[in-house]
């Protein structure tokens, strides 16, 4: 300090004073005594945060995040705190039953807590929702696109009710389900001229589900449908079948599968009975959205099937108004392209905002958690006409979007290793 | 993108007639089934050989045909042959690696006798059966930590041409390709070459001679053990050479696949009448032409059902199988 003298200390000093504006900047964000007089409430986040899950989880993560600060940290005068939790076990770093079970007990137990943003996996909402339904909590997931969590359509007996004990709906997922691909690949299909389609199933929960889907569709807007097959997908000659398929002169074939039930042999074996454009083409639903797909079904007869599969939702390089403006801000905040869901969970934390203001009366009026928790849970119910990210949409019965924007990708050459790629080619509704 | 008008759908007449008569469909389908039960039939024979020779059924015998279409799959990489083969590759390469694949499966199945089987030749009947189950899951798993779990792309090595378009040039609605004729121009002169072999051969001779009568061959001064040897090794080749075929023909392996087929290939043994070696043949195309028509006439969900409803059939009517005669003793 002697050396430095007092120009040392002056310089000293300064530094001190430039280094504590930063502590105070964020004391707003913090939530002081002023900002938030009703107190504090708490959400819960639970997903994979481990292994090869660390990107979407932290993707995920970040548009929670997005959607709070967005609201300053505080909505109607009460606080929010958001607690992440990780689902996964940590001997197998996949999703867990028990872990998942052992996360909605958590947040059903906090007095404070109100929401609970998940999961990730369709089967572990199977074990949550019982949980939070019985605590009148709202569930809303960020990624969650069986169908039977929600609706019977597509659904295994007894779903969905098995999921709501008390009787009401309380999980929400501001995402499309599976089986409404279905429903948008047939109209998509009349679009591109098919007359006759032909489908074909894996007997899977998820590819019958839209193939039956897609077959009521289909019939409704007067496509022929010559059968809804179901496939023994073990058996690697799907030639008969296809045989078959030829022999009835349908124009699409329409599979509802995905690349572990084997689709790619049955895309293959087209071209090997003579299924190709211009006589038959080819459409399927995102499970085929893989290049694995691609390098097992090989780009020559993908190419010469032209073939196509749907996508829930639009690419976010394509969202207008608020998805192009949340895709924007999720770059320039977090310096990273938004993986797979960030959007929807930024989508799903905004949905709890706008209900947590509606519902602000009810809060205030509410003697207990569980009557604030069910007044938030009518909030988010009743949403309408919510500036989403893929346009306006509101909750129907079924705590399900009423927005089917999807879109349509094509396998086109390209200079890849493998030599295709699947390209965007049509906003589907 | 444009979709609309109705002037423009009515414009998109098909260039050519789509829909297949009833007796196109009919040869289309037989076709698949032939070469559909062509491989289930050379699968069955290791079954019955090794049923006829020593009174097992032999549950690991479908994972060694799933690995020959891996080990084939390795021999091609080895060799550099990723895409279709050309010209004289076709005579040189493929010969090659079909007897390479054949030696190794053979070799494979030979080790499982000799490791899991030979100490339990004398044992309770059961207990070779369930050491086969057990080593059928083994080889499973060996697969599995060998390729992974997801199906494994075989490329396409062998060449698909139309035949009856771009060589006869004919613009016939159906479909034979050069697949079609690989499946046949291999398995039959194979199955030709077993029948020599067993009938024409001393060691055919001793091979039948074993399964007829295991102690008064070996009084005969048969080597039983070098039989049961060469049962196993001859079974196990023509696995492998119809994992092979699988692999050129269908493009695809799965590590599980063995289960499945092995499954099939055992019912046409046993429907052809197991121990008989023109019965698994037999079996093996009555299967394959019942699962193709049934695919096409009936759905595809119910073919397993009608495939083991017949064989439950004939067990009933004639327990012996189509072409088995009557063993008292070893049924």
């Amino acid at each position: 300090m002697r050396r430095w003298g007092w120009v040392g200390i002056l310089w000293g000093a300064v530094l001190a004073v430039v280094a504590t504006i930063p502590v105070v900047a964020t004391i707003p964000m913090d939530a002081t005594a002023q900002q938030c007089p009703k107190g504090k409430l708490r959400i819960y986040t639970s997903w994979p945060m481990q292994g090869a899950m660390i990107p979407e989880g932290t993707g995920m993560k970040n548009g929670v995040d997005l959607a709070v600060s967005e609201a300053g940290g505080a909505v109607a005068g009460y606080c929010l705190e958001i607690i992440n939790l990780d689902d996964a076990s940590p001997q197998t770093g996949k999703w867990d039953g028990a872990v998942e079970a052992e996360n909605a007990n958590k947040a059903v137990g906090d007095p404070l807590a109100i929401l609970y943003i998940g999961t990730y996996n369709s089967g572990a909402a199977k074990v949550s929702i019982p949980i939070t339904n019985r605590a009148h909590m709202a569930q809303i997931t960020p990624a969650n696109t069986y169908p039977g969590l929600t609706k019977k359509q597509g659904a295994a007996p007894g779903e969905p009710e098995i999921y709501r004990p008390l009787g009401f709906v309380n999980y929400f997922r501001p995402i499309p389900a599976d089986d409404i691909q279905g429903a948008v690949g047939a109209k998509w299909a009349k679009r591109l001229g098919v007359k006759k389609v032909f489908i074909l199933n894996d007997q899977e929960l998820y590819g019958k589900g839209i193939a039956d889907v897609f077959e009521a569709t289909a019939k409704k807007i007067g496509l022929a449908v010559v059968a809804n097959e179901g496939i023994d997908w073990k058996q690697p000659d799907q030639k008969p079948v296809l045989t078959k398929v030829r022999a009835s002169g349908a124009d699409l074939v329409y599979l509802g599968g995905v690349i572990e039930t084997g689709a790619q042999v049955i895309i293959r074996q087209m071209k090997e009975v003579g299924l190709v454009a211009p006589r038959v083409r080819f459409m399927g639903p995102d499970g085929l959205l893989e290049e694995e797909l691609l390098k097992g079904a090989t780009c020559e007869v993908a190419m010469a099937t032209e073939m196509r599969v749907t996508f829930a939702g639009l690419p976010f390089e394509k969202m207008k108004g608020v998805g192009a403006k949340t895709y924007e801000e999720y770059k320039k905040r977090f310096g990273k392209e938004p993986t797979s869901y960030a959007l929807y969970a930024a989508e799903g934390g905004r949905v709890a905002m706008d209900a947590i203001k509606r519902a602000a009366p009810a809060l205030d009026r509410a003697k207990d958690i569980t009557e604030k928790r069910e007044a938030l849970r009518k909030a988010i119910a009743t949403t309408k006409n919510f500036d989403g990210i893929n346009g306006k949409w509101s909750f129907d019965a079924n705590g399900d979007v009423d927005y089917d924007t999807m879109s349509g990708f094509k396998v086109v050459k390209a200079d890849t290793p493998i030599g295709c790629k699947f390209q965007f080619e049509a906003i589907l509704e | 993108m444009r979709w609309e008008g109705m002037g423009e759908e009515r414009r998109r007449s098909p260039p050519f007639r789509t829909n297949l008569d009833w007796h196109e469909v009919l040869i289309q389908q037989t076709i698949n089934g032939v070469t559909r039960g062509a491989v289930f039939a050379l699968i069955a024979l290791g079954y019955t050989m090794v049923y006829g020779i020593i009174g097992l059924i032999n549950f690991a015998h479908g994972d060694v045909f799933m690995l020959g279409l891996f080990i084939s799959l390795s021999y091609f990489t080895l060799l550099g042959m990723a895409g279709p083969l050309h010209g004289w590759q076709l005579v040189t390469v493929l010969p090659l690696v079909f007897l390479l694949t054949m030696l190794t499966t053979g070799v494979i199945n030979v080790t499982i006798d000799r490791v899991a089987y030979r100490p339990l030749r004398h044992a309770f009947r059961l207990a070779p059966l369930i050491t086969a189950i057990g080593v059928s899951f083994m080889l499973e798993n060996l697969a599995l930590i060998w390729k992974g779990p997801a199906p494994l792309a075989y490329p396409d090595v062998f060449p698909s041409v139309d035949i009856l378009r771009e060589w006869v040039g004919v613009d016939s609605l159906l479909f034979i390709t050069t697949k079609d004729l690989l499946v046949l121009g291999t398995t039959i002169p194979l199955m030709i070459a077993l029948q020599y072999f067993v009938t024409r051969t001393t060691w055919g001779k001793a091979m039948r001679a074993t399964a007829h009568d295991k102690e008064t061959a070996l009084a005969m001064g048969i080597d039983v053990e070098k039989t049961i040897i060469l049962t196993f090794f001859i079974g196990g080749a023509l696995a492998g050479a119809a994992g092979l075929i699988q692999g050129l023909y269908y493009n695809i392996g799965m590590w599980w696949m063995g289960y499945q087929a092995g499954l099939r290939a055992f019912t046409a043994a046993v429907l052809g009448g197991i121990g008989s070696m023109p019965g698994a043949a037999l079996g093996g195309l009555v299967i394959g032409f019942l699962s193709a028509w049934s695919d096409q006439y009936i759905s595809a969900r119910w073919t397993n059902a009608l495939v083991f409803s017949i064989l439950i059939l004939v067990l009933i009517f004639r327990p012996q199988g189509l072409l088995g005669e009557r063993v008292p003793d070893k049924a």
